[in-house]
């Protein structure tokens, strides 16, 4: 049985680094995610289908998808803008903007959630100057994208700053000593290479935005049928403490994220393979 | 990026200087409207009422006692989070048994679920309907709209942090060294002081960073589990929220600046890490 399950080593220290892994992750993740999924197949399914049908929690669906699969884009477009930028040229202060690419992951969500509410009001440094022209930000749905891009943006940077990095320059050489123009190297060659990072990326970002919380709540303004996304859904739920709704719309987001993270890892796969091979 | 820096780019088909500037400074203002003025505003808004409204803001018992939950949140999770980490990695990455890959894809799972369940399933498991509901009532334990369920929910939103980065990092140093100093006679002991720790440390503290960082600000799982109540069991991100929804913006932003610098601090140690590695950021 041993034998057969791992590969001999003179190496010490396997089984109990092997068990308490598992005793802990079971402990921590396992068995309290597993509740989850125990106490949704407790009720009944006619009304979990009531619950995440009701026409409140698929307007969230509609804000949540909608506002994480645009702020996902605005985060492929501009993030790949700033990988190129960073990888290709050179300009002072460079290696302190390189740093402050990973902000979004450092700052906690709720102080990013009130910053850019500050910055988007009506009366804030940005919003002032939107108003005029007629366009509201916070507490609309726009303002739910613009927390999501921030916390999305770098996501793609990294997944493209290391591709790019690393992509081998002689084929563009090539490509333009044989007579293609600029717009045809990027189109034919760059773009083709970066594609599957630009993927990971987007879906990185997308799988975070669908859960997040703290940077979005602030700035939602939280009106119903409007700007309410789905993980707020789940607190008002629980609040309510209305636990078969709860866990019901969470098995929802859950059960989406899964399959995002499964296919994440076959596109991180295939990168990989990709570049080993490059 | 240092490498990129000395790799010759040709200059035939280097791009004209004229695209360069204006998408660096396309790029730059980019970053600048969505990264960095956030962060900004967080300082300017936080003296707002002068150095006095702020020192009033920070040193209120609530801010103080907030701080405290904070540090004894972090002082519980990181550790723990930081022996799994090591353990983990130790099993994943030197030796190889049936089921690693899915033991890897385990690990990462907190990752991928979203900060208000993380919250929710330990109300499911330690609430007054859950699993141990009754059981914890009649023995009167509280845990979950108490300290120990904010605890266990930073926990499990910082679980991956250490193991992560510790398995990309022991991956790539395979298992010749520990194997030599076995050879030549270490106990597992010696060769793990002297030759595994030394190799690691500096991807453990990058790990340590990140997991302090995310525990320090964590905000979604810890509001669902937190009872809300002021100076009992609010972290400082809870803190600020509550600040906010008063009115009391400067207040809020006071609180949420201390956030800020250790974001910063977080992201300073986390560049100089990667520079001793010389790794790239995942």
């Amino acid at each position: 049985m041993q034998t057969s399950f791992r590969r001999p080593s003179i190496l010490p220290g396997f089984w109990p680094a092997f068990i308490y892994t598992i005793i802990y992750l079971s402990l921590i993740v396992l068995i309290p995610l597993s509740a989850e999924f125990f106490k949704t197949a407790t009720s009944s399914w006619d009304h979990i289908w009531t619950v995440v049908t009701s026409p409140q929690v698929v307007a969230s669906y509609r804000l949540s998808f909608g506002a994480s699969i645009a702020a996902g884009l605005i985060s492929v477009i501009v993030g790949f803008l700033v990988a190129w930028v960073l990888v290709r040229y050179e300009f002072p202060g460079k290696a302190l903007v390189d740093a402050l690419v990973d902000l979004p992951f450092a700052l906690p969500t709720a102080v990013a959630g009130i910053a850019l509410t500050s910055l988007y009001a009506e009366n804030g440094w940005i919003g002032q100057y939107l108003a005029p022209l007629g366009i509201k930000i916070a507490f609309t749905p726009l303002g739910v994208i613009v927390a999501l891009t921030f916390i999305g943006l770098p996501f793609v940077i990294r997944s493209v700053q290391p591709v790019l990095a690393d992509a081998d320059q002689e084929l563009e050489e090539a490509a333009s000593s044989l007579g293609a123009t600029r717009w045809q190297v990027f189109t034919r060659v760059i773009f083709p290479l970066i594609r599957p990072a630009l993927l990971t990326g987007f879906s990185l970002a997308f799988a975070r935005a669908l859960g997040e919380y703290g940077s979005v709540i602030f700035i939602a303004g939280n009106l119903p049928m409007k700007t309410e996304i789905t993980p707020l859904l789940i607190v008002t739920n629980l609040e309510q403490y209305d636990y078969a709704g709860a866990t019901a719309i969470a098995a929802v987001l859950l059960i989406t994220s899964f399959i995002l993270l499964l296919g994440i890892n076959v596109l991180q796969r295939r990168t990989r393979k990709f570049m080993e091979a490059a | 990026m240092s490498t990129l820096a000395v790799q010759a780019v040709p200059a035939v088909k280097r791009d004209p200087i004229a695209l360069q500037l204006g998408l660096t400074t396309l790029a730059l203002l980019a970053l600048g409207l969505f990264i960095v003025l956030p962060l900004v505003a967080v300082f300017v808004q936080a003296f707002a009422k002068g150095w006095e409204g702020y020192r009033v803001a920070v040193q209120s018992p609530e801010t103080l006692s907030a701080i405290y939950l904070s540090l004894l949140t972090v002082g519980i999770a990181v550790p723990l989070n930081t022996v799994f980490g090591i353990a983990a990695a130790w099993a994943v990455t030197k030796f190889q048994f049936t089921g690693k890959n899915i033991l890897v894809t385990l690990i990462d799972i907190p990752f991928g679920v979203s900060p208000v369940i993380s919250g929710l399933i330990y109300v499911l498991v330690f609430g007054a309907q859950g699993w141990f509901g009754n059981w914890l009532s009649d023995h009167d334990i509280q845990i979950v709209f108490a300290v120990p369920g904010i605890i266990l929910a930073t926990t499990f939103v910082t679980f991956p942090f250490v193991a992560r980065e510790l398995i990309s990092l022991m991956e790539s140093q395979g298992t010749d060294e520990e194997e030599a100093a076995l050879v030549l006679g270490a106990s597992g002991r010696q060769m793990f002081w002297k030759i595994t720790l030394p190799n690691i440390k500096w991807g453990l503290l990058y790990g340590v960073v990140l997991c302090t960082a995310r525990a320090l600000g964590e905000f979604g799982a810890v509001s669902v589990v937190s009872g809300h109540i002021r100076g009992q069991t609010n972290t400082l991100p809870l803190h600020v929220e509550i600040l906010y929804n008063e009115y009391n913006y400067s207040g809020a932003f006071a609180v949420a600046s201390l956030l800020s610098v250790i974001a910063v601090i977080s992201l300073a140690l986390k560049t100089f890490v990667e520079r001793r590695t010389g790794q790239e950021s995942p």
